[in-house]
């Protein structure tokens, strides 16, 4: 069918093609340059991009601040994630089947999916609160009367910032689970529990690998989420005290909005879509291999 | 009746589990509709003796939440719109044509699937402010009008299409955009339904790009309101208030979760591809 030229085509594709150009391709490219200028708005000898080569990464990777920020960023995925993976998981496997009421549980679970990630910590603001916050009248139920200002104390707004993730995504990505283990071949379930395989030996055994798939997916999708949302860290600790709860998307909007370091701000950016570009190709690995 | 132990331990702890989860959301609305009068440190932290809608008439009286539903509805709606256009003549072209570049039309499109739009924060808003869009719904909705997701989704569903159909059709005197609209499209709600839902569920919560696109009430949607209203001077501690705003911003889409709650769990299932 048609040797001949057809306009049709490209002019269908065009609109799509020119957004994700110009608010993609090109953005990309625009950071790659800037990164290697020193621009800053708001020193007189840098208003006008001054070529630096690396030199935006080398004084980044120097400046004790910057790492802190890649620390925080760091221990807050790799506490979170595994602890969402773990926990969807085991609810998934608790809220699936037939059991009355089990929508009712279902929803309690999700239900902060549906909240603005801002809605959600402004709610938990309250819960963080000195005096008469509620997580601390919990923790005092336990004899628990330890540090009371949360977002407050350097060795703890990180940990109100997981915990608040936690609870807006445990549900979101037990929906996952939950999808995989109702299309999963019940039958392969009734066989292997009829061969004697039972409780958390059927559960390792059989459901975890059947759903592994389901599994790197999910991951994919804590991971991108954690680094794309911050909404939480604007709402409850401003990335203080000290910076010691910034992450890094916020630590990016501090450069460019409050710092006005553009040059920065495009380094940290070629930064950050490596660190993603990395995980999603090495995660793409891990899946292959499974697959095979 | 082996099993009746373990069944009520199961819903114990799922009890227990469903009240730790439910606190937050419980505990802000009764602290919106707890009285100013009645301090939250005096007596109990939930359950005040009286009722009152006082915060909710002082909140909606300090912001304008409805200007900010209205920025929120038409930035949405026009981010729907323009992807389930763009998207399906996209997808339709790649689907049923061959032509030069079409591979690499495709992988540069796909591109944006790889590296989410919040990471190039900092070129966007130079490009949304160049084009003259700065503190405005356009310019909030723009970088999201063409989409990889979309494009992708209807693609594959439209790939299903065996091609000699088309070609038939063709033959009869179909043009294209008979083609698309009442062979190929009828076919892909599926596609298109998760389109919807998941553009809608992210940009009616998306926060951070409407917060650093807008300086002012013309343009700015909830999230962006909200925030705003929390670093009021005025507000400080009056949690009672906060929680009303939170509230007013919250709850009608809650409420469309209720009712809909299966397209929205079909929704949220698709957008986790993104």
């Amino acid at each position: 069918m048609g040797r001949r030229f057809r306009l049709l085509p490209y002019l269908l594709v065009a609109p799509t093609l020119l957004f994700v150009l110009a608010f993609t391709l090109f953005p990309l490219a625009r950071v790659l340059v800037g990164s290697l200028f020193k621009h800053r708005l708001n020193v007189p000898r840098y208003q006008v991009p001054v070529f630096a080569g690396l030199g935006n990464f080398s004084s980044l990777f120097q400046d004790p601040e910057f790492l802190q920020v890649l620390a925080n960023t760091g221990l807050y995925v790799l506490i979170l994630i595994p602890l969402l993976l773990a926990c969807s998981f085991l609810l998934a496997l608790l809220l699936d089947g037939q059991l009355r009421g089990l929508a009712f549980f279902r929803l309690a679970v999700f239900h902060p999916t549906v909240l603005p990630m801002v809605s959600a910590a402004t709610i938990w603001l309250f819960f963080f609160t000195p005096g008469y916050g509620l997580w601390n009248q919990a923790l005092r139920l336990f004899g628990y009367s330890g540090p009371q200002n949360w977002t407050g104390n350097p060795s703890l707004a990180l940990g109100a910032l997981v915990l608040v993730a936690f609870w807006k995504n445990v549900g979101f990505l037990m929906l996952f689970f939950l999808a995989g283990l109702q299309t999963m071949d019940r039958q392969v379930i009734e066989a292997a529990r009829l061969d004697g395989a039972g409780g958390l030996r059927l559960v390792l055994g059989m459901v975890l690998p059947l759903i592994r798939r389901q599994s790197l997916f999910v991951t994919t999708v804590a991971f991108i989420g954690a680094f794309q949302t911050v909404d939480h860290v604007f709402v409850l600790t401003q990335g203080g005290p000290s910076e010691t709860s910034a992450l890094l998307l916020y630590y990016l909007w501090q450069l460019r909005f409050e710092r006005l370091d553009l040059g920065r701000a495009n380094a940290v950016t070629v930064i950050m879509i490596l660190a993603l570009l990395a995980f999603t190709i090495a995660n793409f690995r891990v899946s292959e291999r499974h697959e095979k | 009746m082996r099993s009746r132990t373990p069944r009520l331990l199961r819903y114990l702890f799922l009890g227990l589990l469903a009240a730790l989860m439910l606190t937050p959301l419980f505990w802000a609305l009764a602290a919106s509709l707890r009285p100013a009068e009645i301090p939250f440190a005096s007596g109990n932290v939930f359950f005040a003796p009286a009722l009152s809608l006082g915060n909710y008439a002082k909140a909606l009286s300090l912001a304008p939440f409805g200007t900010y539903y209205a920025n929120t509805i038409l930035q949405v709606a026009a981010i729907i719109a323009s992807q389930l256009l763009f998207s399906s003549l996209a997808a339709f072209a790649l689907a049923r044509y061959r032509f030069a570049g079409d591979r690499i039309i495709f992988t540069i499109i796909l591109m944006q699937m790889m590296i989410p739009t919040a990471a190039l924060l900092v070129p966007n808003f130079a490009t949304i402010r160049l084009l003259g869009l700065y503190d405005s719904i356009p310019g909030i909705a723009l970088p999201f009008f063409g989409s990889a997701f979309a494009t992708f989704l209807l693609r594959q569903s439209f790939l299903s299409l065996p091609r000699d159909l088309g070609d038939a059709a063709a033959i009869d005197g179909c043009r294209w955009d008979q083609e698309l609209f009442h062979i190929y499209l009828p076919t892909a709600r599926a596609a298109l339904a998760s389109i919807v839902l998941s553009s809608l569920s992210f940009h009616w919560n998306d926060f951070l790009w409407p917060l650093v696109i807008t300086q002012s009430d013309r343009a700015r949607p909830l999230t962006a309101g909200l925030i705003r209203f929390t670093q009021m001077g005025e507000i400080g501690a009056q949690w009672g208030l906060l929680s009303a705003a939170t509230m007013i911003v919250t709850l009608p889409l809650f409420v469309a979760f209720l009712v809909f709650q299966r397209q929205f769990v079909q929704g949220y299932l698709s957008s986790g591809i993104k």
